[in-house]
């Protein structure tokens, strides 16, 4: 293969003809097999679904502290709580801020201005990704418990039940089922959305693609080869989630 | 106070839209151990707004309200501790959809009473076979029809050991040909001597198994007093006119 690659590729440099087929064979081994590059896609999927997994993980965390802020605070019927006032007040900023600038600029800010010592873009990156996803989560997990019938809650206090045990026995488990869509669909589109990474010099899987677009001189195939590689990805993970959701849905037959 | 009186209404009032809505506008009333009261009016009138203020889910504007001797509108008092006193059954159920039949009856007896799981579904079994239910334990509540739903919801409220039961108009959401089971087992538990709050359209129901009948609208207690008495002898033309719609 290789010498064929070497033969086509000078024929073709000389300015002699080839014939499509052997053009398809030499850009597409220039793009994917000559020098090992197949690897250097492979790290760049590998440092994007890294960062997927981080990010996704601070977005949970973020969104569930920043959700079970917002729905206690909305929810108190005594007295008001301060506390809780001053908690809802940063959350709601945070939200706003995060869902009212593009993504990309967060990520500048990020990399350019707050981080601009650091060597590690990826992991700022992974950072800013999760900052950003928090608040899509938050809002999701705060739109699902708002969504669930005020009587189940009222039937687990007229039980007895304390304020936390009501929430975690009866109206998480029901929320988490009746938001699992919507979660996985934003953890796809941030997984998509690693690919902003590259602007503050993220080395995922565009950055990989970059590289050997600047080596060979071809844009067409690295960029569908990544193209192809996202697709796989994001169909991993809708499967997965999929899976989920029968799963939990079984448990109601 | 006398030591049979178990629950205590004090002057309450609930207003809404600041005191432009008034869904009760000043009610006293006692309910004594071992009575059924029946809570009758029309839609709107404060019936459900009065019951769900003994167990506190809806908070009063002013006034107060004394369970077992307790002033439970007091927001230093832990509301839990008297919540678990007071089973409530709902109109739409609010059995909780995720959970078994045996695991919706046993989550407050081993959560808040702190019962052995064993313990507590030993009772529960009990309680369900009372009501005919005991082979629908492990069956989910959508596999249930709205009579035995509604069965099931009264013995999770039992399974507390509760000492005085609310009802929020438990036969509303049935369908005609399940009212009378669910009925059946509320005259059953008020011959047992249990204590009863009862919001009903049932007026069979309120003449022959209430002790005592309520008559609310517009937020106030119009009349109170024995189901002859009310029935036969309505008093003040608002439950005349009420009773001539209801009753034809």
């Amino acid at each position: 293969m290789a010498e064929a690659y070497a033969l086509w590729k000078a024929m073709s440099s000389a300015g002699e003809e080839i014939t499509v087929w052997q053009s398809i064979f030499v850009k597409f081994y220039q793009a994917f097999i000559e020098a090992d590059r197949w690897l250097q896609y492979l790290e760049g999927m590998a440092t994007t679904l890294y960062v997927t997994v981080i990010a996704i993980l601070i977005g949970i965390v973020l969104g569930v502290i920043v959700a079970s802020i917002r729905t206690a605070h909305d929810q108190q019927r005594r007295r008001k709580s301060v506390v809780l006032g001053v908690l809802d007040f940063i959350c709601k900023v945070y939200v706003t801020i995060v869902r009212g600038t593009p993504m990309m600029v967060q990520l500048m800010i990020l990399g350019f201005v707050i981080f601009k010592s650091s060597r590690n873009f990826t992991m700022v990156g992974a950072l800013g990704l999760g900052l950003n996803s928090g608040a899509y989560v938050a809002e999701i997990i705060r739109g699902g418990l708002m969504s669930l019938d005020q009587g189940q809650s009222e039937a687990g206090r007229s039980l007895g039940l304390g304020y936390l045990d009501t929430m975690r026995f009866i109206v998480v488990p029901q929320a988490f089922k009746a938001v699992l869509p919507a979660l996985g669909n934003e953890f796809i589109i941030l997984l998509k959305d690693t690919s902003l990474l590259t602007v503050i010099g993220g080395k995922e899987l565009v950055h990989a693609a970059q590289g050997i677009m600047n080596r060979t001189w071809e844009q067409m195939y690295p960029l569908f080869g990544i193209s192809v590689l996202y697709l796989v990805m994001v169909m991993i993970l809708s499967w997965l989630q999929g899976k989920l959701e029968r799963r939990l849905r079984q448990s109601e037959r | 106070m006398s030591a049979d009186v178990i629950i205590r209404v004090e002057d309450v009032k609930k207003y809404y839209n600041d005191g432009k809505v008034k869904a009760l506008d000043g009610v006293s009333t006692e309910i004594r151990r071992g009575e059924v009261v029946v809570i009758i009016g029309p839609s709107g009138g404060g019936k459900s707004t009065l019951l769900r203020s003994l167990n506190l889910l809806e908070e009063p504007t002013s006034g107060k309200i004394y369970f077992e001797g307790k002033d439970i509108t007091d927001p230093k008092i832990n509301i839990d501790l008297h919540r678990q006193k007071m089973g409530m059954v709902f109109q739409h159920f609010n059995l909780f959809p995720h959970m078994t039949i045996l695991h919706n009856m046993t989550l407050a007896p081993t959560r808040v009473l702190k019962k052995s799981k064993q313990e507590a579904e030993a009772k529960a079994m009990e309680l369900l076979a009372r009501v005919g239910l005991q082979d629908k334990a492990n069956n989910y509540p959508q596999q249930l029809s709205g009579g035995q739903k509604q069965r099931v919801a009264i013995v999770r409220a039992l399974c507390m050991d509760p000492d005085v039961m609310l009802f929020d108009e438990p036969t509303s959401a049935l369908d005609p040909e399940m009212v009378g089971e669910v009925l059946e087992v509320m005259q059953q538990l008020a011959r047992e001597g249990m204590t009863m709050a009862v919001v009903t359209h049932e007026m069979g129901f309120a003449r022959e198994v209430g002790s005592r009948v309520l008559f609310l609208a517009d937020g106030k207690l119009v009349e109170e007093g024995t189901p002859e008495a009310m029935f036969e002898h309505p008093q003040s033309p608002r439950l005349q006119d009420f009773l001539s719609k209801v009753l034809r």
